[in-house]
């Protein structure tokens, strides 16, 4: 395997991680605050439709992401209030979501456009365009580093390189600010935050508003980047596996990079191992490698490797007083 | 139209809802509820209930009517009947698995003749359901269910594809071409079979990358996987991808024509969707089969048995117009021709995947 081929890889790798680091940040914010969120993947799913038909409608790239962050936010508030007002069953609401958005995506799609639930392509200035860093092609020739500096490192979008940035900024906002302390104490003792005068309730909905713009993100960049365009369920699981991500990382954000990085290269792999035979491992049914991500999980669960913690309060609706 | 004519339906749910039920009438907010949850139970149903006289009936598959792919061409097929015929036609887009019996019944017991399926996965659904309704008649497309009055039509993919890889070959300056194919099943591997046929018979030593997007039904609808097999093949030397992968294949169109390469699309004539990037596109005449099963059912001269539609039936092409004139070379035509007019006089053999499971190219 020579380095190109390397690159090749960990490019892909880098690709298909950021929806799942975006998206894992967003359960984190959420969970942290002891609001389970399930509905991960359908706010990506209609954050991705959001995104793509206003941009197809308006021609700027820009609205649509508003639009995405903005179709996200929305749908987390719905869940806020199902189950942080309402003190309703977070996986009910949550699954409640999902079935909406893979729902409404199309019914809205088919009203609109007339393609089947699809948004028409997006002309160029309505996608997402890549960003090369500066000095990409003066330092492609130097032997090894360039291409990792130039192919690897240069020429992803703008929301890649704010995704990777994500991650000490959400580690230094919940380790490092008041709000974060907050954040991580109402979901793991709610009623002590609340016996210090801090509402409980404002607090959890901050989290999931912080979430839905994550989310929101994270659909833009499935639809507006990757892809170029909506189609129906065009997540395609990708909300599970962030959030699988996000209990196998021990809900802290430097292990979620790690793992969303590790399920990211596992994917990129399992696309390149099918056209070609892999060194040492040889040739794997490549669905072997597809389902490693749910399996680590799960072994994880059971105990087997290390331990997973969630917050205290997690899933449990706060009630005031009893 | 399923939309269209959806509305009413869930609309009639409703209020008989409240009419069995007087103790809902009470509040406004229990109406609402009972309205919520038969919009809910409607949805979940996706209730075929509609009144309608008989008609010819169309079914699509998992993908969706509008997939620019396989089911369009089915619903642009049955759309060239109304148009000649001035007869309507009834449809309905199936969201799940479950939905297939249930809808292929509702359309039974209502009269509609003949009923056609568009898509493989049909084969269970409808040996059943034929079983019970002996007088309708019943067309599969892309899949063989052996009963008294069911018709099957299949293509001969491999024969298209064979087409579709003689240009690849020509066109592809590394010697490298790439196939996406969607869910990983035998029919999908024929497509790819009889690309590499083609490209092999061009040139012996060249390259044919092979891709499955998953294993399960969203593997048709994953434009983005789509795309990064396609990267993945790219980065690997391919020139020219051709995809079998349904809603999938847009992004594999899209990711060959970021990259400047070319794409060959599949089913329907894409060309269009990627215009000067589109090789060609690999077209399975559905909608041919479907414009001629309710012919046959207007005519009364339905027939059951099995036809297979191949290149001599014009029941694959590969599509030429004016979005990829200026891709197809005059030698390339040339060639298109000589294996077009091989494989109909039989002097090439192209291997058909599915028989032994298995691709000597």
């Amino acid at each position: 395997m020579d380095t190109n081929t390397i690159v090749v890889l960990l490019q892909s790798t880098i690709r298909v991680s950021v929806p799942l680091i975006l998206t894992a940040l967003a359960g984190l914010y959420a969970e942290r605050s002891g609001v389970v969120d399930i509905g991960l993947e359908g706010k990506m799913l209609a954050a991705a439709f959001a995104g793509a038909a206003t941009a197809a409608v308006t021609g700027s790239a820009i609205t649509g992401i508003g639009a995405a962050m903005l179709v996200s936010v929305a749908f987390s508030l719905v869940h806020g209030y199902a189950s942080i007002s309402q003190r309703g069953d977070q996986i009910v609401s949550g699954t409640a979501i999902n079935f909406i958005a893979a729902g409404a995506t199309v019914i809205l799609g088919q009203a609109w456009f007339a393609q089947g639930g699809r948004t028409p392509a997006l002309s160029a200035d309505a996608r997402l365009s890549t960003y090369k860093l500066p000095g990409a092609d003066a330092v492609r020739d130097v032997p090894v580093l360039g291409p990792i500096y130039s192919d690897l490192l240069s020429g992803h979008y703008l929301l890649t390189y704010f995704a990777f940035a994500m991650v000490p900024i959400t580690w230094w906002v919940l380790y490092r600010t008041r709000f974060g302390l907050r954040l991580r104490a109402v979901g793991e003792n709610p009623g002590a935050v609340d016996t210090a005068g801090i509402s409980v309730v404002r607090m959890r909905y901050l989290a999931v508003i912080c979430g839905g713009m994550l989310c929101g993100l994270a659909g833009a960049y499935l639809s507006m980047a990757l892809a170029n365009g909506f189609v129906k369920n065009m997540s395609a699981g990708r909300g599970f596996i962030a959030l699988a991500a996000l209990v196998f990382a021990n809900w802290k954000p430097k292990n979620i990079l790690i793992t969303c990085l590790l399920f990211g290269f596992l994917d990129a792999l399992s696309i390149y191992s099918q056209n070609a035979d892999l060194p040492i491992m040889g040739s794997i049914p490549d669905q072997a490698i597809q389902a490693l991500p749910y399996v680590l999980t799960v072994i994880l669960l059971a105990g087997f490797i290390g331990k997973a913690s969630p917050p205290k309060a997690s899933g449990v609706p706060y009630v005031k007083e009893r | 139209m399923v939309l269209l004519e959806g509305r009413p339906a869930f609309r009639g749910l409703a209020v008989e809802g409240q009419r069995k039920d007087p103790k809902h009438q009470k509040t406004g907010l229990s109406k609402m509820k009972k309205f919520v949850l038969s919009l809910l139970a409607t949805a979940a149903m996706a209730a075929p209930v509609l009144a309608a006289d008989a008609k010819p009936a169309i079914i699509y598959d998992l993908g969706g009517k509008f997939d620019k792919s396989f089911n369009e061409a089915a619903f642009h097929g049955a759309e060239k009947f109304t148009k000649e015929t001035g007869t309507k036609f009834r449809e309905f887009e199936i969201s799940n698995d479950a939905q297939r019996e249930q809808a292929l019944r509702k359309f039974a017991k209502d009269g509609d003749n003949p009923i056609v399926t568009a898509g493989f996965s049909w084969t269970e659904a409808i040996t059943k359901v034929a079983a019970e309704f002996p007088k309708t008649q019943f067309v599969v497309i892309d899949t063989v269910v052996k009963a008294p009055n069911v018709k099957s039509i299949v293509f001969k993919e491999q024969e298209g594809s064979y087409l579709a890889g003689v240009m690849a070959a020509m066109a592809a300056k590394s010697g490298t071409v790439g196939f996406v194919g969607g869910m990983d099943i035998p029919l999908i591997h024929r497509f790819a079979c009889g690309y590499a046929g083609g490209v092999k018979s061009v040139k012996a030593d060249a390259k044919v990358l092979q891709a499955y997007t998953g294993s399960d039904p969203s593997a048709w609808n994953d434009p983005v996987k789509g795309g990064e097999i396609t990267k993945s093949q790219i980065s690997q030397g391919a020139d020219v991808v051709y995809h079998a992968a349904g809603g999938t294949g847009v992004g594999v169109l899209q990711a060959a024509a970021d990259a400047g390469k070319l794409g060959i699309g599949v089913d329907s004539n894409q060309n269009g969707l990627q215009p000067g990037k589109v090789l060609t596109s690999m077209m399975k005449r559905v909608d041919v089969a479907v414009y001629n099963s309710f012919m046959d059912g207007k005519k009364g001269e339905f027939k059951a048995g099995v036809d297979v539609l191949g290149l001599k039936e014009k029941g694959v092409d590969v599509a030429m117009d004016d979005n990829n004139k200026k891709l197809v070379t005059p030698e390339m035509e040339a060639a298109v021709k000589k294996a077009r007019e091989d494989i109909e006089s039989g002097k090439v053999q192209v291997h058909d995947y599915m028989t032994d499971e298995k691709c000597p190219y």
